[in-house]
C-alpha cells in the first residue's frame, strides 16, 4: 500500500519540477528578448511558480 | 553610532547562524541508542510548538541539565487554571492544581490519576480527557515578540515622517519595500483606484511572515509559520476581506459567468464558489509546506553528520547545510512576497469593474 503512493508522489514531483523548470526556461528566454520587461516577467514566473508548488507539496502530504 | 552598527551586526550574524545550537545535542554519552532514532525524534520535537522556552542542555556527571524558561500555562477545566509549565519538568512530573492531576505527554496535556498514567485504545490512541489549552506556547510568544518588534519598528517610522518626509535608520531599510508593495503588489494587481484601502492589510501581513520566517532561522530554532493553525488564521483572513469586500461583478462571475452558455453558467457555479475557498486553502498550505520542507531538509543535512561520523561527512553536511541556510533566507522573503503578491491578486479579482460585456 505504501509503495505505490510513494511511486505516485515521486511522478507528481517529477511533473512539478518539469513545469516550474519550464517557467524558469521560458522566464529567461523573456527576459533575453526584453531585457526592460524583466520586471513583470519575474513576477509572472514566481506566481506560476508557486502555484505548481502547491501540487508539489499536496502530493508529499498526500504520501 | 558606533553601537548601533555593532548591534545590527549582532542580530544579524544570529540570523545567519545555524540550527547546531538550536536544541539539545542529540548524542547522549550515557545510553546505548541508535543515533538515527534519537535525531529523527530530534528533529520532530523542533518542527514542533512546545510550552516551555528550551534554549540548550548540557550534562553535567550523570546529569542533565536544561536551561529554559518557563511559559505559562492557561487551561479551561471547570474554570480557569494557571500554572507555569516549569512544573511539568518537560513532561516527567505529574502536576496536581486544584485537586487534578495533568501530565505533558507529546506536547500536548492530559487529565490523569496521581501516578500520571495514559491509557490507550487498541489504536494507541490516547484515551485520556483533555482540557481544553490556550497556553502561551513558544510560538505565541514568538508573535507577541514579532508583534512588538513591528509596532515599535514601523510606529517609530511612522512618526519620523511627520516633521520630515526623509527616512531616518531604520526607515532606509525598509521605505523601498514599503515603496515595493505599493507599486507592484498593489497597484498593478488591485488596481489605482481601491488599492488604499488593502495596504495596511497587505504591508502587515508581509511584514509579518517575513519577520516570523526569520525567528525561524535563528538559534531561538522556532518557527511559526510551520504551525499550519497560524498559516490557516492568515488564510482565512485573507478570505474574509475578499469576501466582504467584493463587488456585485466578483458574485455575478462566480454564480452566473457572464458569455457562457446557460447549461454551462450552472455547471460552473458550483466549481467556481468552490475556488473561492481552494485559493485561501492553497494559501495556507503553500506557506506551510515551504516552511515545514525548508526546516525537514536542513535537519536532515545536519543529520548526515551524526550518521557519518567522520571527517569528509561532517564537513559536506556542514558546508550543504550553510548553503541551504542561506537559500532559506530568501525563502523566508519569497514566501512572504507570494503570500502578499496572492492576496493582492485576489483582493484585486474581488473590486475588479468590467466595463465590456463578454
Amino acid at each position: 500500500m505504501e509503495i505505490p503512493k510513494i511511486i505516485g508522489a515521486g511522478l507528481v514531483v517529477i511533473g512539478a519540477g518539469i513545469g516550474i523548470g519550464r517557467i524558469g526556461g521560458s522566464a529567461m528566454e523573456a527576459i533575453a528578448r526584453q531585457p526592460e520587461a524583466t520586471g513583470k516577467i519575474q513576477t509572472a514566473m514566481l506566481i506560476a511558480a508557486a502555484l505548481i508548488e502547491g501540487i508539489g507539496f499536496a502530493a508529499l502530504f498526500a504520501v | 553610532m558606533k553601537i548601533k552598527t555593532t548591534i545590527l551586526t549582532l542580530v544579524f550574524s544570529t540570523f545567519l547562524s545555524l540550527y547546531s545550537f538550536a536544541g539539545e545535542s542529540p548524542v547522549n554519552s550515557t545510553v546505548e541508542r541508535d543515533v538515527r532514532v534519537e535525531y529523527g525524534e530530534f528533529k520532530n520535537h523542533h518542527l514542533l510548538d512546545n510550552h516551555s522556552f528550551k534554549l540548550f542542555k548540557y550534562e553535567t556527571d550523570e546529569k542533565t541539565k536544561y536551561v529554559s524558561f518557563p511559559l505559562p500555562i492557561i487551561l479551561w477545566d471547570n474554570g480557569v487554571q494557571t500554572f507555569l509549565s516549569s512544573r511539568f519538568y518537560f513532561g516527567k512530573k505529574v502536576v496536581e492544581h486544584n485537586g487534578s492531576f495533568y501530565k505533558l505527554y507529546h506536547n500536548k496535556i492530559y487529565k490523569t490519576d496521581k501516578l500520571g498514567t495514559i491509557n490507550y485504545d487498541e489504536n494507541d490512541k490516547v484515551l485520556n480527557e483533555m482540557p481544553l489549552d490556550f497556553s502561551i506556547t513558544k510560538n505565541v510568544v514568538l508573535i507577541l515578540i514579532c508583534l512588538v518588534l513591528m509596532l515599535v519598528i514601523f510606529g517609530r517610522m511612522a512618526k519620523s515622517y511627520k516633521n520630515n518626509p526623509i527616512p531616518t535608520g531604520i526607515g532606509r531599510l525598509l521605505e523601498p519595500i514599503v515603496l515595493y508593495i505599493r507599486d507592484d503588489i498593489a497597484r498593478p494587481n488591485i488596481g489605482e483606484k481601491h488599492y488604499k484601502r488593502y495596504m495596511s492589510f497587505l504591508l502587515t501581513v508581509f511584514f509579518f511572515i517575513w519577520i516570523v520566517n526569520l525567528f525561524g532561522l535563528t538559534p531561538i530554532g522556532s518557527n511559526v509559520t510551520n504551525n499550519i493553525a497560524v498559516t490557516a488564521s492568515l488564510a482565512i483572513l485573507t478570505y474574509l476581506i475578499t469576501t466582504f469586500t467584493a463587488n456585485k461583478s466578483y458574485w455575478g462571475h462566480i454564480f452566473w459567468m457572464p458569455g457562457v452558455p446557460v447549461p454551462m453558467k450552472i455547471l460552473l457555479a458550483p466549481i467556481e464558489l468552490l475556488g473561492t475557498i481552494i485559493k485561501p486553502f492553497s494559501l495556507m498550505i503553500r506557506l506551510y509546506a515551504n516552511i515545514t520542507a525548508g526546516h525537514v531538509v536542513l535537519m536532515s543535512i545536519l543529520g548526515l553528520i551524526f550518521i557519518f561520523k567522520n571527517l569528509l561527512g561532517g564537513t559536506l553536511s556542514f558546508g550543504l547545510a550553510f548553503a541551504l541556510s542561506l537559500l532559506e533566507l530568501l525563502v523566508c522573503a519569497l514566501q512572504a512576497y507570494i503570500f502578499t503578491m496572492l492576496s493582492a491578486l485576489y483582493f484585486g479579482s474581488a473590486v475588479e469593474e468590467h466595463h465590456d460585456e463578454h
